[in-house]
């Protein structure tokens, strides 16, 4: 047995024996290696509501802006010349490329926008994001079904390469909306190529189908094994489109992935575990990056259930919580959060109302009836199996701070969402990452009946804050609005924010043109490959 | 003979049958649905997509509509989440890359394990014998969990011309089918010195030897048919499993195989991948216990 396993061996080793690892091979010839997760569940843009298919999209597709390299306010165009708003910025005008083309070669018109926004909204479609278009003066009646006339709903063509947008109220922050990928056009000759407007599953954005107007198309996907892209001749800027493709690899196991990288298998990875971020500061600490995310951890409570429905125990719970510890302790890289959006673009949340007290949360407690924690109910902390360790941190500095005993329960991920959303827990962890560049992303999840609410809570003095916001054409005063719309859901407590996320990922030093920015939203377009003397 | 293959083949029918039923009802039991999404689904969208797939129907309903595609059409359905995608397309892109890593692991695990438990009975309470019971209790105890990465990083880590995970190179296969192999040799290692011991200590063995047949001949030719029959009924649905891939191991060495299918549609509440997946594997088990019936029948002339 041995002598065999003696010779079978060193057999396979010679099998395949090369010196360059794969990272080597891929930045001599351009390729990107980015480590994406998973499987993408579709690559039409209006099917999809994902952060690992908006990666994939990124490359396939370009919106009439496109994403900056460094800033994230900035929105360079894309798709478009020009995009100008008037002086109420509720109607925008939008003047394309002549040199627009699709990846098949066919110019992209405005006609191509007004038909995605119109096949998106189509309720027949049953597009999951189409919420996303509802900024469109008109937009929701028509999704919703209330009117089948699309002439309602306020986009006009004026000439192949001009359109015009009118929103239902003043929308300042209008040009951050349009960088996310429901706002991308999808091309009308290949959609009803293969099918109809409103057909779902319609084939055309089959990899084999697919036709974009981004810099890049689809060259070769095995499912679940890798989508590989290259360049699209065809697009107006191809001449100054650095890398020759991208390799998004879908790894679900954030270990795999490490390791995949550490064998140099990968320039980018989606992820790091918090071990593996303790190792790398180690090990490699220039090959880690711990980058602000616009992103926020924060625990759901139950109004509608018993003690949660007074504000006072909401309250205590919150003012009991050591953020700053949890960052240091459990989290990596993340910085303790006083309000439920991260800070942007001049936006600061109220702050002095999360704030760790526990001398007030336990005066608070004792008024609502549990002085020092007497009596207080078993309550469950409901969390994913994705997240083990914060829950059990919070647990103890409950029990520290008020001497109420809360227990732990796992759901997997399917069974965790469906408990949330029909209010099925006591208290509960959850994230929220940001679509947009504006607070407004975070805010309006706290509206009733918010497919992302799921706390039982709602408020009209929130509402009206809210409402004021939509017709205010000044920014500073939006966020006026903004920010007491934000106080009253800090204030009342559905949820504690706890945490602003951090990106945390491993990045291979011949990738460059690869900056921080808060959405995570590289522009493939300025990322370049450099060889390096020693790569693995 | 012809009789039991008849009877075996409709009791494999009988238990597709009960399998798939109850895969219908139990996975659409599971709290939530393919429709649960990190941010709920906008009602009237909803009622779209279920209506879309026929999910707005009575359960009998649907079970009688999935039974009628299943037999007229032979049609397993589409995946929900992802519109448009077939399962069929599914284990038809999968299925090949498992069945190769399970091959070579199934390869792997008879050329380790069952000399090893051969050599190990022959060479019975000698350290040779106990060398083969170690490894095959390490083998077992090991969770291929823990065995995959120790591979990936001692082995991947350490030779240039090893990936510690992936699918693209020639010499993928080998980490993740050394792991998914050793557990299975050391499962056929104990079983076979088990059955050999038993044959080796029966009158005809003696006899034979006292004949003056000389040993190898004696285990080669009289003792290896019967002592290799519990290996044998192991085999084969040890190989259905192999073949119709591992979570585990396609998670530790990314690799784009079946076995990762079987969680993530189970996560994910993909009813009619579920329902497919189970299918195809239980067609799988009740061949290959067919198969391992037959080369029983084979090695055993009391079974004919």
């Amino acid at each position: 047995m041995i002598r065999s396993l003696t010779l079978l061996i060193p057999c396979l080793f010679l099998f395949a024996c090369n010196s360059e690892s794969q990272v080597d091979k891929a930045t001599r010839e351009g390729i990107l290696l980015l480590g994406n997760s998973s499987d993408p569940k579709s690559f039409d843009p209006q099917i999809v509501s994902g952060v690992l298919e908006s990666n994939i999209l990124r490359s396939l597709f370009e919106g009439v802006v496109q994403f900056d390299q460094k800033d994230d306010l900035e929105a360079p165009p894309g798709a478009a010349l020009e995009v100008i708003p008037d002086e109420t910025f509720t109607v925008w005008t939008v003047k394309l490329r002549p040199d627009a083309k699709w990846s098949d070669g066919v110019p992209v018109t405005a006609e191509d926008f007004a038909f995605s926004y119109e096949r998106f909204l189509t309720p027949e479609l049953g597009a999951k994001y189409a919420e996303m278009l509802y900024f469109l003066k008109g937009a929701e009646a028509f999704n919703k079904g209330e009117t089948d006339d699309f002439s309602t709903v306020g986009i006009d063509v004026i000439d192949p390469l001009t359109f015009k947008i009118t929103l239902r109220g003043p929308t300042t922050f209008f040009k951050q909306l349009l960088k996310h990928y429901t706002w991308y056009p999808v091309p009308k000759h290949a959609v009803l190529k293969h099918g109809t407007i409103s057909q779902m599953g319609n084939p055309w954005s089959k990899p084999e189908n697919l036709v974009g107007n981004g810099p890049f198309r689809i060259k070769s996907y095995r499912r679940t094994d890798h989508i590989e892209v290259e360049r699209n001749p065809y697009y107006w800027d191809a001449e100054n489109v650095i890398l020759n493709g991208i390799r998004f690899i879908p790894i679900g196991n954030p270990y795999t992935e490490a390791r995949m990288f550490r064998d140099g298998q990968l320039h980018v990875t989606y992820t790091a575990a918090p071990d593996v971020v303790d190792l790398m500061e180690k090990e490699n600490p220039s090959m880690l990056r711990k980058e602000p995310y616009f992103g926020t951890d924060f625990y759901r409570f139950n109004t509608t259930r018993k003690p949660f429905d007074d504000v006072r125990v909401r309250r205590a719970l919150s003012l009991a919580i050591d953020r700053q510890s949890l960052c240091d302790n459990v989290y990596r890289g993340y910085t303790p959060a006083y309000g439920i959006s991260v800070p942007v673009g001049g936006y600061d949340p109220p702050k002095g109302i999360v704030r760790y007290d526990p001398e007030e949360a336990r005066k608070l407690l004792a008024e609502a009836g549990y002085p020092g924690g007497e009596g207080f109910p078993r309550v469950k902390i409901l969390t994913s199996s994705r997240e083990a360790t914060q829950p059990t941190a919070v647990q103890a500095l409950w029990r520290e701070a008020l001497g109420i005993e809360v227990e732990i329960e796992f759901k997997e991920w399917t069974a965790y969402l469906a408990a949330t959303q029909n209010l099925e827990y006591d208290i509960v962890g959850a994230g929220w990452i940001g679509d947009f560049i504006d607070p407004l992303t975070f805010l309006e999840i706290w509206s009733a009946g918010n497919g992302n609410n799921n706390t039982g809570w709602s408020s009209e003095e929130f509402a009206g804050y809210l409402e004021k916001s939509f017709a205010a054409t000044d920014p500073a005063k939006r966020f006026e609005f903004l920010r007491s719309a934000e106080r009253v859901v800090l204030e009342e407590v559905p949820i504690a924010p706890i945490a602003w996320r951090a990106k945390n990922y491993l990045i291979h030093p011949s990738v460059k043109g690869w900056d921080p920015v808060l959405l995570d939203c590289h522009p493939y377009t300025s990322v370049s490959l450099v060889p390096q003397k020693s790569d693995k | 003979m012809l009789k039991l293959l008849a009877s075996r083949f409709l009791q494999g029918l009988l238990t597709l049958f009960v399998l798939i039923t109850l895969t219908f009802f139990l996975v659409r039991a599971m709290p939530g649905s393919p429709y649960t999404e990190e941010k709920a689904i906008p009602e009237h969208a909803l009622a779209r997509m279920k209506a879309y797939t026929g999910m707005d129907k009575p359960l009998p309903v649907q079970y009688a509509k999935y039974l009628q595609n299943l037999v007229v059409d032979q049609d397993l359905g589409d995946l929900i989440r992802k519109p448009g995608v077939e399962v069929s397309e599914v284990i038809r892109d999968s299925f090949p890359v498992s069945m190769f890593l399970g091959l070579a692991s199934m390869g792997i695990a008879l050329v380790v394990g069952i000399p090893a438990g051969v050599i190990a009975a022959v060479k019975k309470n000698s350290p040779t014998d106990f060398a083969c019971l170690a490894f095959a209790m390490v083998g077992i105890c090991l969770p291929s969990f823990v065995i995959g990465p120790l591979l990936a990083v001692f082995a991947g880590l350490q030779f240039e011309s090893l990936n510690v995970a992936g699918w693209s190179s020639p010499t993928d296969w080998i980490l993740p089918a050394i792991t998914l192999g050793l557990i299975n040799a050391a499962y056929l290692a104990r079983l076979s010195r088990g059955g050999m011991l038993d044959v080796l200590s029966q009158d005809y063995i003696r006899t034979a030897k006292a004949k003056g047949v000389p040993g190898q001949k004696i285990i080669i030719r009289h003792a290896l048919r019967g002592g290799l029959i519990p290996a044998v009924a192991f085999i084969g649905p040890a190989f259905a499993s192999m073949i119709s891939g591992s979570f585990v191991i396609e998670t530790i060495f990314q690799i784009p195989g079946m076995g990762q299918h079987f969680v993530n549609a189970a996560t994910d509440r993909e009813f009619f991948l579920i329902q497919g997946l189970v299918l195809f594997y239980g067609f799988l088990i009740v061949g290959a216990n067919l198969l391992a019936d037959l080369a029983q029948i084979a090695l055993n002339p009391r079974l004919r």
